[in-house]
């Protein structure tokens, strides 16, 4: 169990009326630190579901998960408000900023959470808005921003946290080619200066990005060609 | 983290101005009628309660109905009576009517009140000119008269009455003062009276017996052992019939009207009081569709590892600015509202700390109340349901 991520017989199941809809079967997976992993699915194949996992937005119905040391299962509410704060940043396929933040305040709102002072919070912001490249755009509203610019916010958001995972949910469903190009460049680069990076996405090109590749079909898991040649 | 919350919510009612404004509304109509109405009848209670004091909180009445043999009190009876310790004085009341005579003018049926100097002293804003009646005039039986406010108009148009001569039930009587007009709520209004010295009256009015007799108090505190030594003295004179007379005392009078006038102003209070807790309803209803609407938001910040107490602050304490705000616009309203009311009905008007605290104090409160339930509901939102709902 060395792993950052480690799943061992993950199972999830939703009730639809009476009919039990497994949506994710005896899932075993491990993400070590420092690894780029693409978990690569169609829709409908459990890959939001196993994200939301990942992610602590949900539990498994049965299996064990630990991330960072954490048992998942045995925490309540409170305490996976705190380790989805602290642990894990999110980058989603419509980026999620909120419309009426300035692009800094957006970065700023994980900080709020983890209740760290105002100074601090707006300096770790620009901080991290230079180093995605948008410092010029610090006081811009999100509908003053394009699309890769709006995702490389979340990305900062998703950063400043200093989390142990990023996990990205299609982060280039919402852009165009090229605009996905530079988004997933942006998270080589990251990998590079050691952050461990999980992204879900049902495109294989954006998946030939990652070190390594997991499929997904009908909530079972398999493991991919291996170490994917850059 | 709270200051951030203040910040979140103050944005997201800038952002919904129309709307905040219309549900704040319903706490500002709450929180004004509040004020207004417990204000207005809190004046007008003031008002009544110093008319009733005027007429003598230190005053005890005593009516005589009689017995077969003994109409009325003697003059004998009234200075035993007066001769008690904690009495200050007595006032002895002769009423007939009759009629009254200056020049050519006539006014019929006119009351005429045979009083003491004790009646004048006890209230020194009886008089609007000239002199009261004084313990001369008493024993002399004098034919002097004060007289109120209308018959100066009706029978000295113009003429200044001191000094005149008017005739009264056929005697020829000095106009020597004139009464204050009394206005608003009086009770016992003297405008259309003519008070004469009691002696004089039980003369010419063919009266023989007092008939109403008030005796002013030294010590209102000791007014229960004062009237058994009254009762002592009709009893004596009524020969132990206690249904020959009435004692009433002023004091317990005005403490019995004003509890009554207190239970008014709550109960008005508590139907304004409705108003507001519609108002909460309008707050509830409001954040629960801002709730729905931000679904998204929601969601967003639970997956950025807001817990849900951060998530119930902020919608807390949106509800809270909502209603404070209205509650306190309402209380400039309400408090203008009494005001204008005050002056128009003719009632004064004073704003007691209490009630505003209390108005203020309970608007915050439905905030919380009404606050808490789309707070929570808010903060049980599943944020994978939340971020999917986009």
């Amino acid at each position: 169990m060395s792993g950052i991520v480690n799943m061992k017989n993950i199972c999830k199941s939703y009730y639809l009326g009476d009919e039990e809809v497994k949506v994710l079967k005896n899932v075993n997976l491990t993400v070590n630190k420092g690894e780029f992993i693409s978990i690569l699915g169609p829709s409908g194949s459990g890959k939001t579901t196993l994200m939301n996992i990942i992610g602590c937005l949900d539990i498994p119905t049965s299996g064990d998960y630990i991330l960072c040391g954490n048992d998942i299962s045995e925490l309540n509410e409170l305490e996976l408000a705190r380790i989805r704060n602290k642990e894990i940043g999110f980058v989603f396929q419509s980026f999620f900023l909120l419309p009426r933040l300035t692009a800094v305040q957006n970065v700023e709102l994980p900080l709020v959470y983890s209740n760290i002072p105002q100074k601090e919070r707006r300096k770790k912001a620009k901080e991290m808005l230079f180093r995605v490249g948008l410092s010029d755009k610090i006081n811009n509203l999100p509908n003053q921003l394009s699309g890769g610019q709006q995702q490389r916010v979340a990305i900062a958001r998703a950063l400043v946290t200093e989390p142990s995972i990023i996990l990205a949910d299609e982060p280039t469903g919402a852009l165009d080619q090229k605009t996905g190009a530079g988004i997933i460049e942006y998270f080589e680069k990251l990998n590079e200066e050691g952050k461990t990076i999980i992204i879900i996405t049902h495109d294989i090109n954006v998946a030939g990005h990652a070190h390594r590749t997991v499929n997904i079909l009908d909530g079972k898991l398999t493991e991919g060609t291996g170490l994917n040649d850059p | 983290m709270i200051l951030e919350s203040i910040r979140m919510s103050l944005m997201n009612i800038r952002k919904n101005k129309l709307r905040s404004m219309l549900t704040m509304l319903g706490i500002v109509i709450g929180v004004a009628s509040i004020i207004a109405l417990i204000t207005i009848v809190q004046g007008a209670t003031n008002n009544i309660s110093n008319e009733v004091i005027k007429l003598g909180g230190n005053k005890i009445y005593i009516n005589v109905i009689g017995t077969p043999l003994k109409q009325g009190l003697t003059q004998n009876d009234a200075e035993q009576i007066s001769s008690l310790d904690n009495i200050a004085g007595v006032s002895p009341t002769i009423t007939g009517k009759t009629t009254v005579i200056y020049e050519k003018n006539i006014l019929k049926d006119i009351v005429i009140e045979g009083k003491n100097e004790v009646y004048f002293r006890a209230d020194p804003d009886l008089l609007s000119s000239g002199r009261a009646i004084n313990i001369l005039d008493l024993e002399s039986k004098n034919q002097v008269a004060i007289i109120g406010s209308n018959i100066v108009r009706e029978l000295f148009f113009g003429i200044n009455p001191i000094g005149e001569k008017i005739i009264i039930n056929g005697m020829l009587y000095t106009v020597v003062g004139t009464l204050k007009e009394t206005t608003g709520f009086s009770l016992g209004s003297t405008n259309d009276t003519v008070i004469i010295p009691y002696t004089t009256a039980l003369r010419i009015l063919g009266v023989k017996n007092i008939s109403t007799l008030d005796a002013y108090l030294e010590d209102t505190s000791m007014a229960d052992h004062t009237i058994m030594e009254i009762k002592g003295i009709l009893n004596q004179a009524f020969n132990y019939n206690e249904d020959a007379y009435n004692i009433y005392n002023m004091g317990d009078i005005i403490d019995s009207f004003q509890s009554i006038m207190s239970m008014m102003s709550m109960l008005l209070g508590g139907i304004a009081a409705i108003s507001l807790v519609v108002g909460g309803i309008g707050i509830m209803n409001m954040m629960l569709v801002s709730i729905t609407e931000r679904t998204t938001e929601i969601g967003l910040r639970k997956a950025l590892g807001a817990t849900p107490f951060a998530i119930r602050l902020q919608f807390i304490i949106e509800s809270i600015f909502l209603s404070l705000t209205g509650g306190v616009i309402g209380l400039i309203f309400g408090v203008l509202l009494a005001y204008v009311l005050g002056a128009i009905i003719g009632v004064g008007v004073s704003i007691s700390l209490s009630t505003n605290l209390l108005a203020v104090g309970f608007s915050a409160t439905v905030g919380i109340v009404f606050g808490y339930m789309p707070a929570r509901k808010a903060s049980r939102l599943n944020p994978i349901d939340a971020l999917r709902s986009l």
